[in-house]
């Protein structure tokens, strides 16, 4: 059986809001085909301040799918939309305690939910463009279509370059079999073959240069300028998935960065960010920490005050 | 008294009979030896292994005790099964099987099917059910073997094995079933049977896990999975888990023994159970064969709600039951068994697999009977497919939500 938290097993048990809405204004009906989960999100939006009044929730869906829905309906009760729009289904998880990496997908559920359900409200039409596919790496939440995309996008080649972009095969290592199916796979079709891991497992270690800021050998200037060019090759990725990223900041070996656009708040982005961080460890040859900007004023703050 | 654990998921695993610890027991401390040493501490063990083989060879009905090989599990069995019969028979290159097998028989095809074999598998109709005649033009000379499940362990549907071997014999081909789920609750009398192998896994018949058995019908070609000693005749290599043996061998005599109370009472708590509920539950059905199957098992679909849901509301009743939801396997898709079988997924999301043992009381059932109902009653008013009366009209137009 699933381990859930106490908080999702209480929110299961004792659903908040849960039931039709007569009076609801914006309706949102989502679901995932491969799961069967599926969820009406009904709201009552004042129309003069945009403020969410109410929020209820019908759910056909496992324990998980119906603690999610009763979570989002709390979380943006007496938000105004556009603050509502702003909560991510990490922060549905987060308000749970934490889902299992198999049910993560419940929390994204809910906020699609919420998007299609202010989409209705405004009289706009919402389309889904987030496609799932199984899971494969458990440790970090990635699934095969995400595992196919970056594959194709970057003509990867081997297991340790798909856990560089995606973390996917970093943790415990037992999906590397799945990810080697995927590489077979594309690389087929690009007519290439795949680079098998050395069968002892002895990959090289990683570099790990423990070393102070600047051992790279580069100025400053040539230093920002090589995070911009890698940023750069990693934008087209973005791009294509209708996001896109902005560096802010690099305070030593801390780098800021700002995900927009549809990477803004999607379930992928702490892998994004971790992707990022491992393609700016390669080209700078140190290890950095790629942060998300809008955290930048309290850890420089945590910081100054550890100083 | 009224929360005590009620435990309806014996088709997953079993509670290991006391008289089955009893028998083990000794073959930790005492009777520790090696059967393979020549000294009385080996030939003890080989003595207490010696009446386990003429312990199941009883329950199978084999015609001799060599016919049975000891393996550590159901999933080993089968393995060995459809890999020896391959190995042993390289100019054929096919497999058939069934749409509704247990994974440890699917995984294993698809991975031969990565390797270049071809593996056929039957369809099955509403009820779980197989076209006999179907099956007989599938019976082609490049058939390595036949491998179908003696009862399914969703639904507890049975196969016409015995007639399937028949069948596959008279077109010269070798049959394997896997009857881990059978064995123990069907009569099985091997040697009036065409059947060349079967499976059996001891955690499911009162027996503790981590012990098998592959019956391998004498004369049958065959080719070790593990090679090695000079174990089970060389057929498969490996220090034997006497304990677990031992322990099997009381297990399959305590079964024989109780296989008419399995057919009679265990079979009239299963049906006052599903009558039970669903007299007082609405939109519900009983999935699979019910006019073939086992006397234990009780799978019933609850439309318009999902499985983990239910499970996790009769676990905080102390009802320990499954389900063919995706959620409670760990996978994203609803039991295979069910798609098979064109369960819609409304429903299939919903079915709820109860499994009764011998030990299953009348008080029990009395429980369960009047706890679903109000589970049911409690997530169909969170569902967006019901309304207060019962399903909303046109249920899948009224609720189609854009998926992803």
């Amino acid at each position: 059986m699933w381990e859930y938290s106490e908080k999702v097993r209480e929110h299961f048990f004792n659903p908040r809001n849960a039931g039709p809405m007569e009076e609801a204004n914006g309706v949102g009906d989502v679901g995932s085909i491969k799961c069967g989960d599926a969820l009406r999100l009904m709201l009552k939006v004042d129309p003069a301040t945009d403020v969410i009044l109410d929020a209820s929730f019908q759910t056909f869906g496992c324990g998980s799918a119906i603690a999610s829905s009763s979570a989002l309906t709390e979380i943006i009760k007496g938000k105004t939309l556009d603050e509502a729009l702003k909560v991510t289904n990490q922060e549905i998880a987060d308000f749970l305690d934490g889902l299992p990496p198999e049910k993560m997908h419940c929390s994204v559920m809910g906020r699609e939910a919420l998007q299609a359900a202010i989409a209705n409200y405004r009289g706009e039409v919402w389309t889904d463009d987030h496609e799932e596919g199984a899971l494969i790496c458990k440790c970090f939440a990635i699934d095969s279509k995400m595992i196919e995309e970056v594959v194709r996008a970057n003509n990867l080649s081997s297991v340790e370059q798909v856990t560089h972009y995606t973390k996917a095969g970093g943790g415990c290592s037992s999906c590397h079999e799945g990810i080697e199916e995927i590489l077979a796979m594309v690389c087929a079709e690009r007519g290439d073959t795949p680079q098998l891991a050395a069968p002892a497992c002895a990959s090289a270690p990683v570099k790990t240069p423990a070393t102070p800021e600047s051992k790279s050998g580069l100025t400053n200037y040539q230093r920002i300028r090589k995070i911009e060019e890698t940023l750069e090759a990693i934008r087209p990725q973005l791009q294509r998935d209708h996001g896109d990223m902005e560096l802010v900041e690099v305070q030593g070996k801390k780098i800021f960065i700002n995900l927009i656009g549809a990477c803004s708040g999607c379930m992928m982005e702490h892998a994004t960010m971790g992707g990022i961080q491992a393609k700016l460890c390669e080209a700078l040859g140190e290890l950095v920490t790629v942060l998300p900007a809008r955290e930048m004023a309290r850890i420089m703050a945590n910081a100054a005050a550890e100083a | 008294m009224d929360n005590a654990p009620i435990y309806l998921d014996n088709n997953a695993t079993t509670m290991v009979d006391p008289a089955v610890v009893e028998a083990m027991l000794p073959y930790f401390t005492q009777h520790f030896g090696n059967p393979s040493s020549i000294h009385s501490f080996g030939n003890q063990v080989g003595k207490g292994l010696k009446t386990a083989r003429g312990q199941i060879q009883q329950l199978l009905g084999a015609e001799h005790d060599s016919e049975i090989i000891f393996t550590s599990c159901g999933t080993e069995s089968d393995s060995t099964a459809i890999l020896s019969a391959l190995k042993a028979q390289p100019e054929r290159n096919t497999v058939i099987t069934t749409a509704v097998e247990h994974p440890a028989i699917l995984t294993l095809c698809e991975w031969l099917e990565k390797d270049g074999y071809v593996v056929h598998k039957l369809p099955v109709d509403k009820k779980g059910r197989i076209d006999l005649d179907q099956y007989k033009s599938m019976l082609t000379p490049n058939v390595a073997i036949v491998s179908a499940m003696w009862a399914n362990n969703e639904t507890g549907t049975l196969f016409p094995v015995e007639e399937m071997a028949e069948m596959a014999h008279a077109a010269g081909i070798m049959f394997h079933t896997d009857a881990v789920q059978a064995v123990g609750k069907v009569p099985i009398d091997l040697k009036t049977t065409k059947i060349d192998m079967l499976s059996l896994s001891g955690h499911k018949l009162h027996a503790p896990k981590g012990v098998g058995v592959l019956y391998l019908r004498r004369g049958c070609r065959f080719r070790p999975l593990l090679r090695g000693g000079h174990q089970e005749r060389g057929r498969r290599a490996g220090t034997e888990n006497a304990a677990g043996i031992v322990a099997l061998g009381k297990a399959c005599e305590l079964a024989l023994e109780h296989m008419g109370h399995e057919n009679t009472v265990v079979k009239r708590l299963r049906d006052k159970l599903e009558r039970g509920i669903l007299a007082q539950v609405s939109h519900a059905f009983v999935t699979g064969d019910t006019l073939y199957r086992l006397p234990n098992t009780a799978n019933i679909a609850f439309e318009y709600i999902e499985g983990e849901a239910i499970l996790l509301l009769l676990n905080k009743m102390g009802i320990a039951a499954s389900s063919g939801s995706a959620c409670t396997s760990g996978s994203l898709e609803p039991s295979h068994v069910m798609r098979a079988m064109g369960i819609p997924y409304t429903a299939a999301h919903g079915t709820t697999r109860f499994s009764l043992s011998r030990y299953t009381t009348e008080a029990e059932i009395d429980r369960v009977i009047a706890a679903v109902p109000p589970i049911v009653a409690q997530l169909r008013k969170l569902s967006p497919y019901w309304s207060e009366k019962g399903p909303v009209a046109n249920p899948e137009q009224a609720f189609a939500p854009a998926y992803a």
